[in-house]
């Protein structure tokens, strides 16, 4: 099939960026949108021109590396999703795709759909783990046994890739999903009780200082996360924040 | 040159590790303060190494090629993680676990690595727990198992089919408290592209940060490659895209040995190519084929007609199908290792069974495990009398818990719904065994310089069981690397500051460069995947699921034009003082073209079969591979000179005390 694509160029941070056209053919459905990218590029590439630069490493749709606008919805139209496993049979012949990358303050554009998501890191550094020596002294596994329902809650929290869509989609680029999917994973864990005061607080102030905005209940991270992480997360995040608040 | 000094401690088998941690040297705390240690690599290695060593007091700086160390590839790996913990009561042991390794290795391992691998594995399954790894469990909150390939165990501990991912997230959270404590800094999008020696000793690295193509100096005390493996040099692999060779060949170029290059696993059950647009292969995890089933029809006329679009795979009726692995291996049946599993499709295959349009794809079929399943769960909700059809429905549902993440990722790629029709596999390249040379200290032969994971080849040697790399991955990093690494390091606490102001660093930047600058200058004919494609085509035809000493001595010599061809030839376009992944690219791929043909001659020069090492000259009457002990039992060990085709092979004899070498038969 043919495509007419339009794809946000910017050479760096600082510098202008601007949608730029670029009609493909031979594109086959059973291409995944990443492939029918690597199309353009070697076409690109052959009349030496510079490569369109992306975010992509698995392909598998775990890794959540790859962070495409595409028509204006992260990860394009097919739910729970990523970019990687979006495939071309999803799109018809003539279609013009819209490609940009996530637009957050607290995701600076690195090159063209390559934006900085290091503030991700940032606020799991603040908090997002239990404070365990590696040292294998550790009791039993089997020790403290954790109810099935909990564990496998504890999860599907824990199953967020990090892709930054939740952030993408909010109008007030919040990072609240993914940040309460962390919080929820702990908290829900025996393991992960103990510090729980510190750990939401730690992470909810190093997501205020990195430039997320707050949540204003539009639901559009559930809507358009790849991997279905809940909106309850955010609601046990805020129960554990205010029970921080009142303990603390 | 260096005699390979394995230096495995002496002993029985039991206690070599217990005696060893007890005699190595220590680092007191104080002196830790002052040591300076690289990590090159954040996966299930690496990121357990540089949190483990950050909490011990050395001060740790981590590189890694993604924006995030929570990318690296370990987060992709899919069913599960062995230890003999013997929660399910079924014979289970260390030396259960050990002998299963060894014999699945095909007697290619070192045995005392082997042991400490499965004596350390039941600690990874507290550890990971205490961090808040969330592994699946049973209605009575305890641990659940499965099993897997080439054993008759239930040791393989879970997280649906995200194992990989919740491991290297434990991993990763061990590691973002080290930094947050200031005893890691981490240094993402950069990616290695020397390693420094100094007087003999690995003294640092040189690095390129991505995003602004500064090349930067680095300087420590020691240096841990934990980078992975080199799978991509296929092109088509199971590998992310980014994964490379580079900072273990770079650091082999230095001086390191590199082992076994040609042992590759070949994982039997992949989405089947689907055409030439193809960037990389899918893995559907092994721990499938505990309730799948495998089969190709039984008439070659009714392949024909699948293939040709006239007939589909659910239509075959019962008596028709050949389920070849049950049919061949009883035993172990559906469960036989990767290399057995793999092996079987391809032959099948080219005898005219295959069932995708290309004829290299066999059926796994779920449709027995939904009645079964289904059955079970009728009856326990009371449905005493459920009709077939009602028994199936619920039997998806089982199988929904257990794989859905699977099947769905199966069916977005290749738009087939395997609740309704059987999934369609083939074989595809996954995980390397070769690797950096190390000894029992996971020392390569550059002293100060560690390898550990993937990308040392200590412990699978020529094929690696199921849900065993998570378990070496962290093995290595958690338990093993950090008590090792202080035996060198207590020598090393009046070194003072590493400069990197030395001639030594002054080279390696000028060398690293000047490499670039070549690759920025080429004539720029083709793109870097013109010659990443043309050497995967090279390596799957000859260097493939089978080899032979005609196509081996073939593929050396392509590769080496290829990579003459490249060097004067490649496009780069853009600059190397930004952004530029096809720089990036290039790096890696001058490197596999190197990597490549030493790994055509370490497979020509093996003559025998074993493990993932499948060589066509040496097969018993019935097609399983024969190894041959005798002239063979040994680590290939090659050290660089120049030209890949003039490495200098040295031999590491492996010693077996404590198993008796047999033929692997899954029968």
């Amino acid at each position: 099939m043919k495509l007419n694509l339009k794809i946000w160029r910017q050479e760096g941070p600082n510098v202008k960026g601007k949608l730029v056209d670029y009609p493909l053919d031979g594109v086959d459905g059973d291409m995944s949108f990443l492939e029918m990218m690597d199309i353009l590029n070697e076409e690109l590439i052959n009349k030496g021109d510079v490569p369109v630069e992306f975010d992509h490493d698995c392909r598998e749709g775990i890794c959540g590396s790859c962070n495409m606008m595409i028509n204006g919805e992260p990860h394009g139209p097919q739910k729970l999703t990523t970019t990687c496993q979006l495939h071309m049979r999803k799109f018809n012949d003539g279609d013009t795709i819209t490609i940009e990358p996530w637009r957050a303050k607290a995701f600076p554009v690195v090159k063209d759909l390559i934006v900085d998501r290091s503030a991700f890191d940032r606020i799991q550094q603040a908090g997002g783990y239990i404070s365990v020596n590696t040292s294998g002294n550790t009791q039993d596994a089997n020790a403290t046994p954790i109810e099935k329902e909990k564990a496998d809650e504890a999860f599907w929290s824990a199953t967020c890739i990090g892709c930054g869509a939740c952030v993408a989609a909010c109008k007030n680029a919040s990072a609240m999903l993914f940040t309460s999917a962390k919080i929820s994973q702990y908290a829900l864990l025996p393991q992960g009780e103990l510090e729980a005061t510190q750990r939401v607080e730690a992470m909810v102030r190093q997501m205020d200082e990195e430039g997320f905005g707050n949540c204003s209940n539009t639901g559009a991270c559930m809507v358009e996360c790849p991997k279905g992480i809940k909106l309850e997360n955010i609601a046990r995040m805020n129960r554990e924040y205010l029970k921080a608040e009142v303990v603390g | 040159m260096a005699v390979l000094d394995s230096k495995v401690p002496e002993g029985p088998l039991e206690e070599k590790w217990v005696n060893h941690k007890n005699n190595i040297n220590l680092v007191n705390p104080a002196n830790k303060r002052n040591i300076d240690v690289i990590v090159v690599g954040t996966g299930l290695a690496g990121s357990s190494a540089a949190a483990t060593l950050g909490e011990l007091g050395y001060n740790v700086k981590t590189f890694c090629y993604n924006d995030s160390p929570r990318r690296a590839h370990s987060i992709a790996a899919q069913g599960g993680i062995n230890a003999a913990k013997n929660y399910q009561g079924d014979g289970d042991s260390n030396y259960r676990l050990f002998y299963d390794t060894i014999k699945g290795g095909d007697y290619r391992s070192r045995e005392a690595n082997t042991y400490r691998l499965a004596e350390v594995s039941s600690n990874i399954i507290d550890q990971c727990v205490a961090q808040g790894v969330p592994f699946a469990r049973e209605y009575g909150g305890l641990l659940d198992n499965r099993s897997f390939g080439g054993v008759l165990v239930s040791r393989t501990f879970y997280a649906a089919g995200q194992t990989g991912q919740q491991l290297l997230l434990g991993a990763y959270s061990a590691l973002n408290r080290q930094i947050n404590r200031g005893k890691v800094q981490p240094f993402n999008r950069h990616e290695m592209l020397d390693l420094v020696v100094v007087d003999g000793k690995a003294r640092g690295i040189i690095a390129r940060n991505l995003v602004t193509g500064e090349i930067e100096r680095h300087g420590a005390h020691a240096v841990v490659i934990a980078s992975g493996g080199y799978g991509n040099v296929f092109f088509l692999s199971t590998n992310a895209m980014g994964s490379n060779v580079m900072a273990a060949w770079r650091t082999h170029r230095r001086g390191a040995f590199f082992a076994n290059p040609c042992y590759t696993q070949i994982h039997p059950t992949c989405i089947p190519v689907s055409g030439e647009h193809q960037s990389k292969l899918t893995l559907m995890s092994e721990s499938l084929r505990n309730d799948g089933r495998i089969w190709v029809p039984k008439k070659k006329e009714d392949a024909e007609a699948i293939r040709a679009g006239k007939l589909k795979g659910v239509n075959i009726p019962e008596e028709d199908r050949d389920y070849y692995l049950e049919r061949r291996y009883p035993a172990f049946g559906n469960l036989v290792p990767r290399d057995v599993a793999s092996r079987a499709a391809k032959e099948r295959c080219d005898a005219g069974y295959g069932v995708n349009k290309t004829g290299q794809a066999v059926y796994l079929d779920f449709e027995a495990a939904f009645k079964r399943y289904g059955k079970v769960e009728a009856l326990t909700r009371g449905h005493k009398n459920a009709s077939e059809e009602e028994m199936i429905k619920l039997g998806k549902e089982v199988i929904k818990k257990k794989y859905g993440n699977l099947f769905d990722m199966y069916q977005n790629i290749s738009d087939d719904n395997p609740y309704e029709v059987p999934m369609k596999i083939f074989p595809a390249v996954h995980y390397t065994m070769g690797g950096l040379w190390v000894d029992y200290n996971l020392q390569t032969t550059i002293p100060g310089c560690f390898a550990a994971g993937e990308a040392n080849f200590s412990d699978h040697g020529a094929n690696r069981l199921g849900a065993s790399a998570l378990m070496q991955g962290l093995a290595d990093g958690y338990f093993v690397l950090p008590y090792t690494i202080g035996d060198y390091l207590a020598n090393e606490i009046r070194t003072g500051e590493i400069s990197t102001d030395t001639p030594e660093f002054e080279q390696a930047e000028k060398d690293t460069k000047e490499r670039i600058e070549k690759l920025m200058n080429a004539s720029g004919k083709h793109s870097v995947d013109y010659y990443h494609k043309k050497l995967g085509l090279i390596m799957w035809n000859k260097c493939g699921m089978s080899r032979n000493a005609t196509d081996l001595q073939k593929a050396m010599d392509e590769i080496s034009e290829l990579r003459a061809d490249f060097w004067a030839n490649v496009r780069v376009t853009g600059s190397a003082d930004t952004k530029n992944q096809e720089l990036e690219k290039a790096g890696r791929v001058a490197d596999f073209l190197e990597l490549g043909e030493l790994f055509a001659k370490d497979a020509l020069d093996r003559n025998e079969s074993c493990g993932g090492h499948f060589r066509e000259e040496y097969q018993t009457p019935e097609g399983e591979a024969l190894r041959d002990d005798e002239n063979y039992d040994y680590v290939a060990a090659w050290e660089y000179n120049e030209n890949p085709r003039d490495a200098k092979l040295h031999k590491e004899e492996l010693v077996f005390e404590n198993v008796e070498l047999k033929t692997r038969s899954y029968k």
